[in-house]
This record gives structure tokens, C-alpha cells and sequence, in this order.
């Protein structure tokens, strides 16, 4: 234990940490930009500067450790006035577009401002000049707004380990961009949007779909219909002050409808159906000899990433649409066919947590004879947005039920939402399916949590079947390595670009509140525990469409519309 | 061509980075994309991250050079000497900003701390010739030189081919 004064306030401190860490735990801010919890400091931004007895300068306290009868000042006049400074450069060096930004109001230079008492223009002189980059289908760059204080280069290269973009240049010509500054398209950005929950400004966000949206259900001749993802009910309640992990379900449905969309359903159904498919896609594969181990393809960022990355190992890849694209196929072929609708009317709208999504529902291999299966993709930050230009009062909703058939779902899908739940879905259904006898013991805490890589084996008709869990996209390339060469031992991996899965996605809700995630997941896991239903075979509806329509799964007819085929974008994106 | 260098390094080996970098610019004049592509391959650091490095620093280019180099020196004692409009009368002249190449490719215009040869305030340098004491009037005359050997050249060349 080390012992030190801040602000005449003795704290007791642990060896190792920082001036930051140890002002946090009394209860003392010390702005921050560039400091990322749980990475080495870069010291970059300066704001975090504070006053260390003994020292000539001004100390980075996200970087310097404490030591014993350290004596820190925060908050002197001096730290004060230096700070402002920083503040001050950085604004003037700032669109001053506030109030028609996409952030206005959950900005951190916009907040440093307000708490450093900016109220002139202090410097004038010249600004940069950037143009957006509105190139991917997903997201766009805007590096006017950018203040390089690092946060996406860091989650890209050292999180993600993606490496689409980094600093380039020197001085005021300092910038983020894709290499050769080219699209975001052209780029080996895999669109996971995990920069944009960093990003203190609007330098990066989603790409919006919202003006198509109202459009649609402006246009007297389209039947709008909306499906959400299970991550978006645990986490929309933050944008209304509720508490983290507040279960939204209810209130989301009465939102929705009263936006205008004609239907309401619940993409939870799809998940049932992805894993009566993926589940089938599975058992066949080991029986038959297919190509092992198979790789999970729910997650579109994954996708892209194998696509460009090793499109050598696409074979492994479940050949299953993701679960609202498999919505979306259903809705178009099946109930517009029960409803006595036109499929070119319906107009499929996903609430997803999700930036890549966008530019999943842009794939041309996932469109039922050339109708996309889904025409528009809403981020959550996107939903919120709707509901207040709409005069939507969340908060005082009543709750109201999701619409049938297409509604329905059981634990088993809303788990969908985690890093892990695909994996624990499917081995729900899988061991039904193999031994006719339900698992004992449906949580399976091996493959829970917040590990990189979590793995379990679980013993079916007496052999073992190895699945792993990659959580976040970061930590996949050794897995790939293994079955490159061969080695691996697993039969089925479930991988999700985002660490802890969809319920930390880049399209939630943007704030730095700690615990958000781990409170998140918890309110998926509760629904599951108080479903009726907890295994995806036990969906009455997804079997009321098997036998209404596609007969079994993986049958011809569910191939035609579930499952889709991937592209080798390592030859398309490659510079040779 | 530039595989050849990765032959007197290990792959996977960020720490030469820099090295590779100039070694390649050697062999082409500059950085071309698909050189940069292959070093990060070889080096397996990300594209964007080797882009970073090549745009830091100014001894790297990412365009192939003019056929003539016309450098500007902006040192104390020629900014004393007008050499700003010096400069200015070359982009004009040449239709480019300092950095860049003509379209023709036959100028690129670069600016440069200090010469060395103040006392012939303002210089610049085309190739390997210098010019002492420009006047901006006289700036049209120097580079119709190089223009000139150019056209004799081409048509030379015309006339063997005939």
C-alpha cells in the first residue's frame, strides 16, 4: 500500500496505480480524453494533467504511478488555467456545429467546454479541413470533428486488432485515416463501429437510415414492418436515465407501434430459427464428414473479417443467414404469402445494435429475388432518435406484446444478444436433437463471461464435442491459425466481432458508465431464466412454419431462403 | 522487385519497418501502394499503420518523382530575399503547389530548409544546377531550359524512329 495526498485528502493507494486511479477512488474527476481503461496510457491529450509536489511541469496523471508522501493537487489554479487552454485549442480547432451534430449532448469536448467555462473565442486561426467519408454502408468518418486523442486507433489496432485505421501525418496535418485515406469501404474496416463508442466526438458515427425509414412509412403503398434485436431491449432504457439493465421489451413494442410500423416482431423468433437450422447445419456436418469445425455466421462483422482476412477457410463458415436477415426472408416469402401480401410492399425494419448490419442488409446474396430481405437498418443511438423527433415520452409507455406469428421466441434466442449464447442455444437444440433427451443443466457458466477465448466440451451419444466461444474479434486469429494447420480440436465456434457480443455493439447507446455491459448481459440472462420456453425446438411457431412451409430444416426449400453463400473479399479489396 | 529486399529481414519483424521503407523508395523513387501492401503482409503490422509511418515522415513519398526537381530553399536568409515569391512564381508557373508534380510529370516543386548557399540568397535548385540570386522575372527563362531539352529530345527520338 502506498500512502499520498490529493487535494489534502490522505489516500491510501495500491502500488502501481496511477494518480488517476487513486484520485477516482476518493471520489475526485480528473477529465480524461485519450486514457482508455485497462490499455497503457499514451499520455497524449494532456488534460488529465495535475500539480505533483517536487516537480517542475505538470504531471499526465493517467500515466504516472503514486508513491509513498506523493503530495497531488487537481484542481489548482494552475491545472485550471492549463486545461482550459487545452479545451480552448481543441474547440478552435473544431466545427462549431453543436447544434446540428449528430453528438449534440453526449460530446466530451462539448461537456469539457461546458465544465471549463469556455465563453469566448479565444484563438482564431486556421482550421482543418476534411472531407467526410461517407463511402461504407455502415459508417462515416468525419475527421473535421476529429480531436486525435487516439481512442479508435486503439481499439481498432490493439482491441480488435483489425488495424483499419491509424494516425497518419505530422502536426496540423495530423489525421486518423484508412491507409491512402481511400473509403472506409475499400478499407480492411470490418464496419464493427466499436470506434464510434469510443469516439468523445461526432468523428465517428452510423451511417443513418432514418430519413429512408420515415419515408417508408410516409409511402401509403408499403406495409413497414419492425423487428428488434434481443440486445436492444436491455440497453435503450440508459438513453432514458432508467437503471442499466433495465428490461425494455414491453414499452419498445408500444414505441413502435406508435411510430406507425404496422407490425411488431421480435428477431428472437429468427434466432430459434437460425438455430434450428445452424443446429441441423451442425449435426450433418459431423455426421457426414462436412468441414470441421464449423464457424457461427450471426455476426456480419465476422463475416467480412473471414471474407477478407482468410477467405481460404469460408468452408467453415454456416452457410445460415444472420437471425433478422432470416426474419426478413421469412416476412417477404412466408407471411406476405399468409397475410395475401405483395412482397415488393413489405418494407422490413431491423432495430439492431449494430453498425454492421447496414451494410449486411445491402449484401446482394441476402434478397429474395432481388427484394432485399431487409431494406433498412436502425442503430438503438437511431431508435432513441425516432421516439423524441416523434414525441414518443418513453418513460411513461405502457407494455404491450410483441405480434404473431413471427414473435414468438424462447430463452434460447434472447441469449443471442452475449458473447456465448449462440453457442449455448445451439447446445440446447443440438443435444435434444442427437439424443432425444433435454441437457441437463441449460446454463452452461464455461462458455459465460468476459474471456477472449472461453471453450467447454459437452458429451453427446458418448462422444465429445469441443466448442469454443470467441469473444471480440480480436481473438480469433490464433484460432484460424490452428485450423489452418489443421490442429484444431474444436467441432463448432461461435465468433462475435464485438467483445461481449451484440449487447456491446457500435450501434448502442454511447456513454462511459462502468458496469453498463456486465448489467446488460444480466438482464438478457434474467429473461431466459423466466422464459417458458427455453429451448429453440420448443418454438411453436418456428414449428408451425416448418410444417406450413419449409418442411424441415435444411430442406430445400429453407436453403433457398435461410442460407446464404460468402465472397472472397481479400482478392476484391487487394491492392495488387 | 522489391520481394527481394524481405529476403535480409524476418517476416514479422516490425522493428525494420523504416529500413524496408527506404529501401523500396530506393528501388522505385518513391513508396508505390502496392509495395506498402506487401510490406505489411511481410512485416504483418496493418496497412494503415505502415501509411502512418510513410506520411510522418518527410524523406518518404507516396508519388513518383517529375522528371526535374525544382527545390525552393525557404531558409532565413532567402525568405529575407523574396524567396516567397519566388516560390509563388514557380507554382504559378508550373500550375502546381509546392509538393506536387506537374501532370506531364516533367516538374516536381519541393521546398527545402536551407540550401546552404546564402550567400546567393534566394536560391533554387533544379536537378543538380543552381540558380543564385533569382528574380521572379527570370524564372519563366530558367525552367523554359528544361522544357526545351524535353522537346528536342522528343523530337530527336521522333526522327530515329523514322
Amino acid at each position: 500500500m502506498v500512502e499520498l495526498t490529493i487535494n489534502n485528502i490522505k489516500v491510501q493507494a495500491e502500488e502501481g496505480m496511477t494518480i488517476l486511479e487513486a484520485a477516482k477512488s476518493v471520489g475526485i474527476h480528473i477529465p480524461t480524453l485519450c486514457h482508455m481503461k485497462d490499455l497503457t496510457p499514451t499520455g497524449a491529450c494532456r488534460i488529465c494533467v495535475v500539480e505533483v509536489d517536487g516537480m517542475n511541469g505538470l504531471t499526465p496523471s493517467c500515466a504516472y504511478p503514486v508513491y509513498n508522501g506523493m503530495v497531488v493537487e487537481t484542481n489548482s489554479p494552475r491545472v485550471r488555467r492549463s486545461r482550459k487552454t487545452i479545451v480552448e485549442l481543441l474547440v478552435e480547432n473544431h466545427p462549431q456545429d453543436c447544434l446540428i451534430c449528430v453528438r449534440n449532448k453526449n460530446c466530451e469536448l462539448q461537456d469539457l467546454s461546458e465544465q471549463y467555462g469556455l465563453r469566448e473565442h479565444k484563438y482564431v486561426g486556421e482550421k482543418k479541413v476534411h472531407a467526410i467519408d461517407i463511402s461504407s454502408a455502415s459508417m462515416e468518418r468525419d475527421p473535421a470533428k476529429c480531436i486525435l486523442c487516439g481512442r479508435c486507433t486503439r481499439v481498432c489496432n490493439e482491441i480488435q486488432k483489425v488495424g483499419a485505421i491509424d494516425f497518419t501525418n505530422r502536426g496540423f496535418s495530423s489525421n486518423v485515416t484508412t491507409p491512402f485515406n481511400k473509403g472506409l469501404n475499400v478499407s480492411d474496416c470490418i464496419l464493427c463501429g466499436q470506434c464510434i463508442l469510443v469516439c468523445p466526438t461526432a468523428a465517428l458515427r452510423e451511417k443513418g437510415h432514418l430519413k429512408d425509414v420515415q419515408n417508408a412509412l410516409n409511402s401509403k403503398d408499403k406495409y413497414v414492418v419492425v423487428q428488434i434485436a434481443p440486445a436492444v431491449r436491455a440497453s435503450i432504457g440508459e438513453e432514458y436515465g432508467m437503471p442499466l439493465g433495465t428490461d425494455a421489451t414491453g414499452k419498445l413494442v408500444t414505441g413502435l407501434r406508435r411510430l406507425g410500423f404496422k407490425r411488431v416482431f421480435d428477431t428472437n423468433f429468427a434466432a430459434d430459427l437460425t438455430i434450428m437450422e445452424e443446429g441441423t447445419e451442425l449435426i450433418g456436418r459431423i455426421g457426414n464428414g462436412g468441414t470441421l469445425p464449423m464457424f457461427t455466421s450471426c455476426c456480419p462483422g465476422w463475416v467480412k473479417y473471414i471474407e477478407q482476412n482468410r477467405p481460404e477457410l469460408l468452408a467453415h463458415v454456416s452457410s445460415c443467414k444472420s437471425p433478422h436477415e432470416m426474419e426478413g426472408a421469412i416476412l417477404k416469402t412466408y407471411y406476405a404469402k399468409k397475410m395475401g401480401l405483395d412482397p415488393k410492399d413489405i418494407y422490413v425494419v431491423s432495430i439492431m445494435p449494430c453498425t454492421v448490419k447496414k451494410y449486411e442488409s445491402d449484401r446482394p446474396e441476402l434478397s429474395e429475388e432481388h427484394k432485399q430481405d431487409v431494406d433498412a437498418v436502425l442503430t438503438t443511438r437511431e431508435l432513441v432518435r425516432f421516439f423524441r423527433a416523434a414525441g414518443i415520452d418513453f418513460d411513461d409507455l405502457p407494455e404491450d406484446q410483441f405480434d404473431n406469428p413471427l414473435g414468438e421466441s424462447t430463452g434460447a434466442a434472447i441469449i443471442f444478444g452475449t458473447s456465448g449464447g449462440v453457442m449455448e442455444a445451439a447446445l440446447r437444440t443440438a443435444y435434444f436433437k442427437m439424443t432425444g433427451n433435454e441437457l441437463e443443466n441449460l446454463e452452461l457458466a464455461d462458455i459465460r463471461g468476459d474471456q477472449g477465448v472461453k471453450e467447454t466440451t459437452i458429451k453427446i451419444n458418448g462422444m465429445d464435442i469441443n466448442v469454443a466461444v470467441v469473444n471480440g474479434i480480436g481473438n480469433v486469429d490464433p484460432i484460424l491459425d490452428e485450423i489452418a494447420e489443421g490442429k484444431s480440436k474444436y467441432h463448432f465456434i461461435e465468433v462475435m466481432a464485438c467483445p461481449s457480443g451484440c449487447i456491446n455493439g457500435g450501434g448502442q447507446p454511447i456513454h462511459h458508465k462502468p458496469e453498463k455491459v456486465k448489467k446488460r448481459i444480466q438482464a438478457l440472462y434474467d429473461i431466459d431464466t423466466k422464459m417458458k420456453n427455453r429451448k429453440s425446438h420448443e418454438n411453436e411457431s418456428v414449428q408451425k412454419l416448418y410444417k406450413e412451409f419449409l418442411g424441415e430444416p435444411n430442406s430445400h426449400m429453407a436453403h433457398e431462403i435461410l442460407h446464404t453463400s460468402y465472397v472472397n473479399r481479400k482478392e476484391i479489396l487487394s491492392n495488387k | 522487385m522489391h520481394k527481394e529486399i524481405f529476403k535480409n529481414y524476418t517476416p514479422k519483424d516490425r522493428s525494420n519497418l523504416i529500413v524496408i521503407l527506404q529501401e523500396t523508395q530506393e528501388i522505385y523513387g518513391y513508396l508505390p501502394e502496392e509495395a506498402l501492401s506487401d510490406v505489411s503482409d511481410f512485416i504483418d503490422v496493418p496497412l494503415a499503420s505502415i501509411y502512418g509511418v510513410a506520411t510522418f515522415y518527410n524523406q518518404f513519398r507516396l508519388k513518383p518523382l517529375g522528371k526535374n526537381v525544382v527545390r525552393v530553399c525557404r531558409g532565413t536568409a532567402c525568405h529575407v530575399k523574396n524567396s516567397a515569391n519566388v516560390l509563388s512564381a514557380l507554382e504559378f508557373e508550373l500550375g502546381v503547389t509546392a509538393g506536387n508534380t506537374t501532370r506531364d510529370k516533367l516538374f516536381t516543386l519541393e521546398t527545402v530548409a536551407c540550401i546552404g548557399a546564402c550567400s546567393i540568397a534566394p536560391v533554387i535548385s533544379i536537378n543538380s544546377d543552381y540558380y543564385g540570386r533569382v528574380e521572379v522575372k527570370e524564372i519563366t527563362k530558367i525552367l523554359k531550359k528544361y522544357r526545351n531539352e524535353e522537346k528536342t529530345k522528343s523530337i530527336t527520338e521522333k526522327e530515329v524512329s523514322v
